[in-house]
């Protein structure tokens, strides 16, 4: 038999989620509404003059050819950071997973880069990979021959900035893999070794199912996080150059409304970004979830 | 006793009688600046200055973080009724400042705090950035920088090409004659390298040859007006540069000025063209070659080229504040003005003196004898007569145009379209933007 608290006043529950309530509703639902306003009017930036426009700013955003394809490199880029840094979370996690001596440092080192700030870790990889004074790309272009110029190629810079997004990323995952680990019974495994399974075959046939709630969780979280919060990294790295191959939705948001004053286009394209994001997230939840196997 | 007490009666009573202004504070003028680090520390002296040098007004500076991030403060501020009273904005936003019916334009609060100001005393080519179409002076130039071009003399020298003249433009020929050179003998791993290149490839060498930039005088007569750098002149620079890259004559080192800078520090290139406020960063980092500066290049067939134009930023006065205020800003711009306050700007910053008396001053006490690198940027901006081409430009969402102009020239020098597509097609993306503007303010 459960026991259940059950309050005598009606309104005492309203009153005790009303804080709650009102910052949802100031720091998210006004902003968005704000947006969603701003995104039918042309506007001066001091507000002085604004005139109701309906879908224009929608309709230019959508003829233009540089909105789809920064659409398009949203999503190849968010894809290879959430494929990287997945993979590589989920390898190191089974690596580190086993019996080591130092592991409780292992750990903690490998939990370090997330820490970093995107901004930082942005400069960091440049200090490497940049063309004139990176130690990385000079060992590239002396050793291997290989042409490497992310200022110029828009293929290089996207291969660099994945890997300064994706890098601190594969440190929050692997946090919550190490975890989910963790917690699959040991006798299972144990099992299945006895049974004559094979690592390689542990891992895919017992490991990794179980880990599913984990891996759907952390696939959500890391296409939200390659989607807004690495603007750090694009912004101390290319600034969405060259040539606009590695502008993302977020980033141009941010040079057409707060450097370019284009407060009218910035608010549509942050609608559209938000419905994207929601439909992306309500995909995943309706396709993929219906694989997850929660257990417990 | 008794007259003790009338004594204090009288006093108390003439001290409440007298106007309360003598004992009122000084009136406080607020500037926000974008202005840090060295610079920032020489406006704030400039302030100090001025504070001590009467006691009605106190200024107080304050630093809102880069040109964007002032600008939105600015903005930002002027929306919930609490904004400065002088904004310092980067030039690209001075059609937004314009129109934006929040300023107070500058030649109107000098003429209303009865302030003469003999405007002709100024430089023309730094005041007509900032002049609407009347000729009326909208912000005080504050900071104003020019490019121009840097170059490795020891690399010069090792060729036996003799320095290049600090007043007389080479050619563009004759540059690439001395490139070719210098990378065929190996003293040079590439020729030049060139910083903001929008600004110093496209704006500038349009104004130095007197071509538009855009219609309507470069948008100074109207918001209608449209891009026209796919020009056949300036798709001939851009070809000429992109062939350049191929027998490394020109390399590319990014938007700003940290790469290309970078690449001129390593010697990797000999020519490297830039602000001339880069005067003090390669003195802060260029130890190991000797280095001058000449003007920027420029085409064989301009026998008289015109001057090259401004970048920088001035000073917009904001609106909504009492006339007491105003009658501060405007001593406190003048007091800007003077050859003491233009001098040491200049000296310490290597921004232009806005004045020509300051101009002149500094040439008397032989300042330019010896800095002579200050005076290339200059004389490049005096060289000529403003036209209605050469004298600036006037565009709406500028910002938005100068990155596509960059994204477009980067399309180019990494050979995914010809100079004529690229420039085509950044006139016509930068016409979208323009067509925008034109129907926000309408």
């Amino acid at each position: 038999m459960i026991k259940r608290s059950f309050f005598k006043s009606r309104y005492l529950p309203y009153f005790l989620i009303l804080p709650q309530v009102i910052v949802t509703l100031t720091f998210f639902y006004w902003p968005a509404f704000q947006g969603l306003m701003q995104s039918f009017l042309l506007s001066d930036p001091f507000g002085r003059q604004s005139k109701f426009v309906w879908f224009y700013n929608y309709i230019e955003l959508f003829s233009d050819p540089l909105y789809l394809k920064s659409i398009l490199i949203t999503f190849v880029f968010s894809l290879s950071v959430a494929i990287v840094s997945l993979s590589l979370g989920l390898f190191i996690a089974t690596m580190a997973n086993r019996a080591l001596r130092a592991t409780a440092l292992v750990r903690t080192l490998l939990i370090w880069p997330y820490a970093v700030a995107p901004a930082i870790s942005g400069i960091l990889w440049l200090f490497l990979l940049h063309p004139s004074y990176g130690i990385v790309a000079l060992g590239i272009k002396n050793v291997f021959g290989m042409n490497w110029n992310p200022v110029l190629n828009g293929t290089d810079a996207m291969v660099m900035i994945t890997m300064a997004s994706a890098w601190k990323q594969i440190s929050y995952n692997f946090v919550f893999f190490m975890a989910g680990m963790q917690a699959i019974p040991k006798s299972l495994i144990e099992a299945a070794a006895i049974d004559g399974a094979s690592p390689l075959r542990r891992f895919w046939s017992i490991t990794f199912p179980l880990l599913s709630p984990t891996f759907f969780f952390l696939s959500v979280m890391n296409i939200i996080y390659s989607f807004f919060e690495t603007f750090g990294v694009i912004h101390t790295v290319t600034q969405g150059g060259p040539g606009g191959s590695t502008n993302i939705l977020v980033y141009k948001v941010y040079q057409d409304g707060f450097v370019g004053l284009n407060m009218g286009s910035s608010s549509a394209q942050s609608v559209i970004l938000m419905s994207l994001i929601i439909l992306i997230t309500v995909i995943q939840f309706r396709f993929v979830e219906k694989k997850v196997q929660y257990t417990g | 006793m008794k007259l003790k007490k009338m004594f204090f009666i009288t006093v108390i009573v003439v001290g409440m009688a007298l106007p309360a202004s003598i004992f009122a504070k000084p009136v406080t003028i607020n500037w926000w600046h974008a202005m840090r680090s060295a610079r920032g520390k020489v406006v704030d002296t400039m302030i100090e200055k001025f504070n001590a040098s009467q006691s009605d007004y106190v200024v107080v500076g304050t630093n809102k973080g880069n040109y964007d991030e002032t600008m939105n403060a600015g903005v930002a501020a002027f929306r919930a009724h609490k904004q400065p009273h002088i904004l310092q904005v980067f030039e690209v936003g001075t059609q937004t400042m314009m129109l934006s019916g929040a300023v107070y334009p500058v030649f109107k609060l000098m003429e209303d705090a009865g302030m003469n100001i003999d405007w002709s005393s100024y430089l023309q080519a730094v005041l007509s950035y900032y002049m609407n179409s009347d000729g009326k002076l909208m912000s005080m130039p504050f900071n104003s920088s020019t490019p121009i071009m840097f170059y490795n003399v020891d690399m010069l020298e090792k060729a036996g090409i003799a320095p290049l003249s600090k007043t007389e433009p080479v050619t563009w020929d004759k540059l690439g004659e001395i490139c070719k050179t210098l990378v065929d003998q190996g003293i040079a791993p590439a020729g030049m390298v060139t910083a903001w290149q929008s600004w110093t490839q496209i704006e500038n060498y349009s104004a130095i040859h007197n071509l538009e930039f855009a219609s309507k005088a470069n948008g100074y007569e109207g918001l209608d007006c449209e891009l026209m750098i796919n020009n056949p002149k300036v798709v001939a620079h851009i070809t000429r540069l992109k062939d350049w890259i191929a027998d490394k004559r020109f390399m590319y080192g990014g938007q700003k000025y940290q790469g290309p800078k970078a690449e001129f520090l390593a010697q990797n290139a000999a020519f490297y063209i830039d602000s001339i406020s880069g005067i003090a960063k390669l003195k802060e980092s260029a130890k190991d070659f000797k280095w001058d500066a000449a003007p920027l290049p420029v085409e064989a067939w301009m026998e008289k080229p015109q001057n090259s134009i401004i970048g920088g930023a001035s000073l917009w006065v904001l609106q909504g504040h009492t006339k007491e205020e105003y009658k501060g800003v405007a001593t406190f711009l003048k007091f800007l003005a003077t050859n003491e306050m233009q001098e040491y700007w200049h000296m310490e910053t290597g921004y232009f003196p806005i004045t020509l008396n300051a101009y002149n001053d500094l040439k008397s006490k032989g300042y330019y004898d010896e800095n002579p690198l200050q005076e290339v940027g200059i004389s490049q901006l005096n060289r000529a007569i403003p036209t209605t081409i050469s004298r600036g430009l006037r565009l709406g969402y500028f910002v938005q145009i100068r990155n596509i102009i960059n994204e477009e020239l980067e399309l180019v020098w990494n050979g995914s379209k010809t100079p004529q597509e690229a420039l085509d097609n950044a006139a016509k993306r930068s016409n979208e933007q323009l067509r925008t503007f034109e129907k926000t303010y309408k």
